[in-house]
Formats: C-alpha cells, sequence, structure tokens
C-alpha cells in the first residue's frame, strides 16, 4: 500500500468535517478522537515531554525509523487531544522535509484555527512547532550520517 | 432595611445593559453572554464618547501647553485625579499617581520603596492568594535584596486566617503586599485588621485592589494603607490606566521611578532635580485619554451607587452558587464567608479548558486557567478552574444560560 501523503489526509479529514451540519457534531467528533488517542505511557509524561500551554499540558514524543518521524502525544484537556490526534494522523510517519514543508491547512479548513490560535491558552501552536523542530533535527541528523 | 431603601438599591438592568453597545452583539451566533468581568469589564457608551471626545475635539500634550486645547486637555486630566481621589477618600491629590495598572503600581513600590527601604534579612509577607502580579516584583525585590518573602497560607474554603497571618508578622517584617478581593476565589480579605497588625510591627502595608475597587467602598484614610492600587479597565474604565495611592510623606521619601518627562524640575547635564507630587511618578506623555475617560467611569459607578452595584451583584453570586451547585461532580474552590461577585470551580473528570472551549461556542465567556495564581492553584491541586464573574450589567437570565450551557457541555465531555 502507497503512503498518503499530507495532503491527502488533510484532504480527507477537511471531508470529513463538511458532513457535520453542527458544532456540536463537529466537537463530539474531536472529542471523541481525544478519548480514542491512547494514553501516552507514564514514563514518558515527563518535563522534557512537556509543552506547556496556559491552560492545557501536551506532552510530545517523536522517534525515527528508516527516515520517517512518527509522533505520540497527550493531553490533560480532551478537545486539545483531540485537535492533537489530528496532528499526528496528518504528521506522523512522515519524512522529515515533508513535515517541515507542510503548512496545515486543514486547521483553518475545519474551523479549528481559534483554537490555535489563541497563543497562551493551549500549547497547541508550541505543538506544530516541536513536531517541526523534531523534524528539523532529524533531517540534520540524517544529513550528516550521508556525509 | 426600610422600603425605600431596598427600592432605591434596585437597579434598572435593562436601562443599564442598553448603555453596553458590546451587550447586544452576538458570539457564534448566540447573545453574548458575558461573565468575565474579574478579568475586565465592558465599557458604557459614555466612556467610549470620552476617548472619542477628547480625541476628536482637544486631543493636546498637557501640563506645558499654552494653548486652549492643551489648558483644556490638562485640567480634564488632573479632573480624574481629584475624583480618584474622592474615590478612594485619599487625603490629597498628591497621593494619586497614575499609572498602567495595579501590575504597573505594584512594581513601581518594588522598585522604588522596595528599593530603598528593604534590605538584606528583612521580610516581606504576601498571601498564598496572590496573583502574579504581587508576587513576582516581590520575590525579583527579595533576590535582589537577599531579603525573605513569606507565604501566609490559605485555608481550604480560601480564606486568610488572621492567627496564621499575625504569627507571621515579626519585628523583620517590612511590608505586607495582600489582595483585598481574590480574583480566583472571591475571598474579601479583612484588610483592615491586617493593616493594624502590620503597622503594630512597624511594617508598610500595600493594598491590591483591582478585584475590590469596582464592589468595595474604598477609603484609604480609614483603612490606613500605605499604598492602594487598582486598574482601571476593571471598572468600567479603558485599559492601559490605572492608580497607585500612596501616603504622601511615603511618595516624598521614595527615589524616582522612570526618568524624564513631567518627572523633572531642572536637568543639567550633571545633575537633576525631580518634580513634586504626583508628577515625580509621571514620567513621559501620560496616557491622556484613558485617564480622562477614566472619570467618566468613576461617575458612572458613582450615580449607580456602589452599594446598589454590590446588591445586585451579591444576588447574582447567591443565586449562581445555589444553582452551581446542584450540579453533579461540581465542587466550588473558595467557599469564604465574606466573597463577591465571582465563582470559581471544577467538575470532576472534566478540564477547565474544555469547558471554556464549549461554553465559548454558546456565546458563553467565562475564564478558564489558573488566573494567573498558580501556586494556589497549586496549594487547591488543581490545574485551574472555570470562573464566572459577574458586573452589574449581568443578569439572572445570563446564569441560567450559563447553567444550561454546563450541563451541555458536560454531557458532551463525559
Amino acid at each position: 500500500m502507497s503512503q498518503q501523503s499530507i495532503l491527502e489526509i488533510e484532504k480527507e479529514i477537511i471531508e470529513d468535517f463538511a458532513l457535520f451540519d453542527s458544532w456540536e457534531d463537529k466537537y463530539e467528533y474531536i472529542i471523541d478522537l481525544g478519548k480514542k488517542l491512547p494514553a501516552l505511557e507514564e514514563e514518558y509524561k515527563v518535563t522534557d515531554n512537556k509543552i506547556k500551554g496556559c491552560q492545557s499540558t501536551v506532552w510530545l514524543v517523536a522517534t525515527q525509523d528508516n527516515g520517517r518521524i512518527f509522533f505520540k502525544a497527550d493531553s490533560d484537556a480532551v478537545i486539545v487531544k483531540g485537535l492533537v490526534s489530528m496532528l499526528i494522523k496528518v504528521l506522523s510517519g512522515h519524512r522529515p522535509e515533508e513535515i517541515l514543508e507542510a503548512k496545515l491547512d486543514f486547521i483553518r479548513e475545519i474551523g479549528m484555527m481559534t483554537h490555535l490560535a489563541q497563543t497562551r491558552s493551549n500549547g497547541l501552536l508550541a505543538m506544530i512547532k516541536q513536531m517541526k523542530n523534531y523534524a528539523l533535527a532529524y533531517q540534520t541528523i540524517q544529513g550528516l550520517e550521508k556525509k | 432595611m426600610t422600603q425605600i431603601d431596598s427600592i432605591s438599591l434596585d437597579l434598572d438592568l435593562q436601562a443599564i445593559r442598553s448603555q453596553f453597545p458590546i451587550l447586544s452583539r452576538t458570539v457564534n451566533d448566540k447573545p453574548l453572554v458575558y461573565l468575565d468581568n474579574a478579568a475586565t469589564s465592558q465599557k458604557p457608551q459614555c466612556v467610549i464618547d470620552a476617548l472619542s471626545d477628547y480625541y476628536s475635539r482637544y486631543n493636546a500634550n498637557i501640563h506645558r501647553g499654552i494653548h486652549t486645547l492643551a489648558e483644556e486637555a490638562t485640567l480634564a486630566y488632573e479632573a480624574t485625579r481629584s475624583a480618584v481621589q474622592e474615590f478612594i477618600g485619599a487625603a490629597s491629590a498628591e497621593e494619586i499617581i497614575f499609572s498602567r495598572g495595579t501590575t504597573e503600581g505594584i512594581n513601581l513600590v518594588a522598585y522604588t520603596w522596595g528599593r530603598q527601604y528593604i534590605k538584606a534579612g528583612d521580610e516581606i509577607l504576601i498571601s498564598g492568594m496572590e496573583h502574579h502580579s504581587n508576587i513576582v516584583p516581590w520575590q525579583i525585590l527579595c533576590q535582589e535584596k537577599n531579603a525573605v518573602l513569606k507565604v501566609i497560607p490559605v485555608s481550604d474554603e480560601g480564606e486568610i486566617s488572621i492567627e496564621d497571618y499575625k504569627n507571621l508578622l515579626t519585628e523583620k517584617t517590612k511590608l505586607v503586599s495582600i489582595v483585598q478581593v481574590s480574583n480566583a476565589l472571591g475571598t474579601v480579605n479583612s484588610v483592615k485588621e491586617m493593616i493594624d497588625a502590620a503597622h503594630a510591627v512597624g511594617a508598610k502595608v500595600l493594598v491590591d485592589g483591582a478585584q475590590s475597587a469596582v464592589h468595595l467602598d474604598i477609603d484609604v484614610q480609614a483603612l490606613d494603607c500605605d499604598f492602594f492600587a487598582f486598574s482601571g479597565h476593571k471598572i468600567y474604565a479603558p485599559t492601559g490606566i490605572g492608580v497607585l495611592y500612596g501616603k504622601k510623606e511615603l511618595l516624598e521619601s521614595m527615589p524616582v521611578f522612570h526618568g524624564g518627562g513631567e518627572m523633572i524640575k531642572e536637568v543639567t547635564f550633571e545633575e537633576t532635580t525631580y518634580n513634586d507630587l504626583p508628577y515625580k511618578y509621571e514620567a513621559g506623555t501620560p496616557n491622556i485619554a484613558d485617564t480622562i475617560a477614566l472619570k467618566t467611569a468613576l461617575d458612572f459607578i458613582q450615580t449607580i451607587g456602589k452599594a446598589a452595584i454590590r446588591k445586585h451583584e451579591n444576588e447574582l453570586l447567591t443565586y449562581a452558587t445555589a444553582q452551581l451547585e446542584g450540579i453533579p461532580g461540581l465542587t466550588i474552590i473558595g467557599k469564604a464567608r465574606e466573597k463577591v461577585s465571582l465563582v470559581s470551580f471544577i467538575v470532576k473528570g472534566i478540564h477547565p479548558q474544555d469547558m471554556g472551549i464549549l461554553l465559548d461556542n454558546l456565546g458563553i465567556a467565562v475564564r478558564t486557567g489558573h488566573h494567573c495564581t498558580q501556586p494556589l492553584m497549586k496549594r487547591f491541586g488543581i490545574p485551574g478552574t472555570v470562573r464566572a464573574s459577574f458586573a452589574l450589567y449581568n443578569t439572572k437570565e445570563e446564569i441560567d444560560i450559563l447553567i444550561a450551557g454546563m450541563y451541555k457541555s458536560i454531557k458532551m465531555l463525559s
């Protein structure tokens, strides 16, 4: 099975959200995603993995396998966790350069930008930044290994 | 209370609400229910007009201009100082220093009085319910001076025990900086008793009036506090303007804060002499428009009367508390005997931020999070609370909308 591109996954999410008639349906879906995202093992819930927002906390762990980066995350707030779950779905399993190039327009398209734009209120913008930082770090390491 | 009193204390809510244009807007297609007044209040049309009037008719820099506009602006600016003097019962207008807000007022005291009078080993006393603005400036000062910051504990109910407080007071205590009304719990502290006890050991007292100035009758002379700080934006005035009151002899004895502008008397490259109070602490071009509009806000409050406002807000608090207590799994944080105008709570298994996001979709503005009181949240072992805070324009119907919104949110999140 060929791997879907980041844009293809984003497109799928946008199509899913187009089916919702009301904000309640949209949020119930996100809340459900948050509940379904497996809790991060306690050993990973350490300060080094913490992305602290003003209100909720996100824990983020990145690993790499065969040139691709995989993310795991958790949050103490379920709506944030649902949004995080979508970010993982979109970005996890891709090569560093793809992650770095991702514009993540789907967030705006599905009408969730408000909760990301409040920079101090949650760790989400910081999380996107951190995911890209991991991608940049792995890209640098890969570059060094090739030399 | 006589019948006449009770009639005169009832607010004409519709008339009041109609003076706040923002209250007729919708948020997420729902009528706005604004319950975040402890963060900032909405502004009546007269305050908005005062800003517009200044910029449209007599915008000018103050105190030095010889022309008509400068004269008009100066008079309006200084009229606010007199209005503030009356509002808080200060002995003279020279004791009223305009600041950007409570935070700047507290910092001014820390950087001037604190730098001059705090020495190694001295103790500064604050309480466990202070917001960050009344913690951090003292922390910085204590680190710089090798002084000790001591914290009065907060009980499970969200109160300070006077006993505990007095036990912490020693002859080493040089300053007590205490909030009059907690922004996270609503607790009203017995500041008069605390001030008297502090003075008995020779300490000075700063009262943080950020949350109290709008609700309580403030009389700084009766309180005998040494400093009192509050912000305009929480009392129906614009943002960016606040007041620091200080006893005249203290303000005179303190070094200057910012240099430049109105705070100078004479400058040579060798030496500068400083202006008299209050200008000594008002460097640069001040926030003229917002200062002028602050008087309009004070007039607005005085016209309605704090007693009537307090009665209405207390009714809302009692009503909201009773309604909230009926919600399964809900715990109110802060059950002090003396409270004003806000209720903070958590719901078992629900993160406050999730609740806040869903309520926002229903047009309901509440505050969620730690309310800039992280040590207090830590003391209660919670990440934060949902806080509904009331102003004179809020209604019982709005509390009903909040309660219905909470039931809906809890159902969605459970």
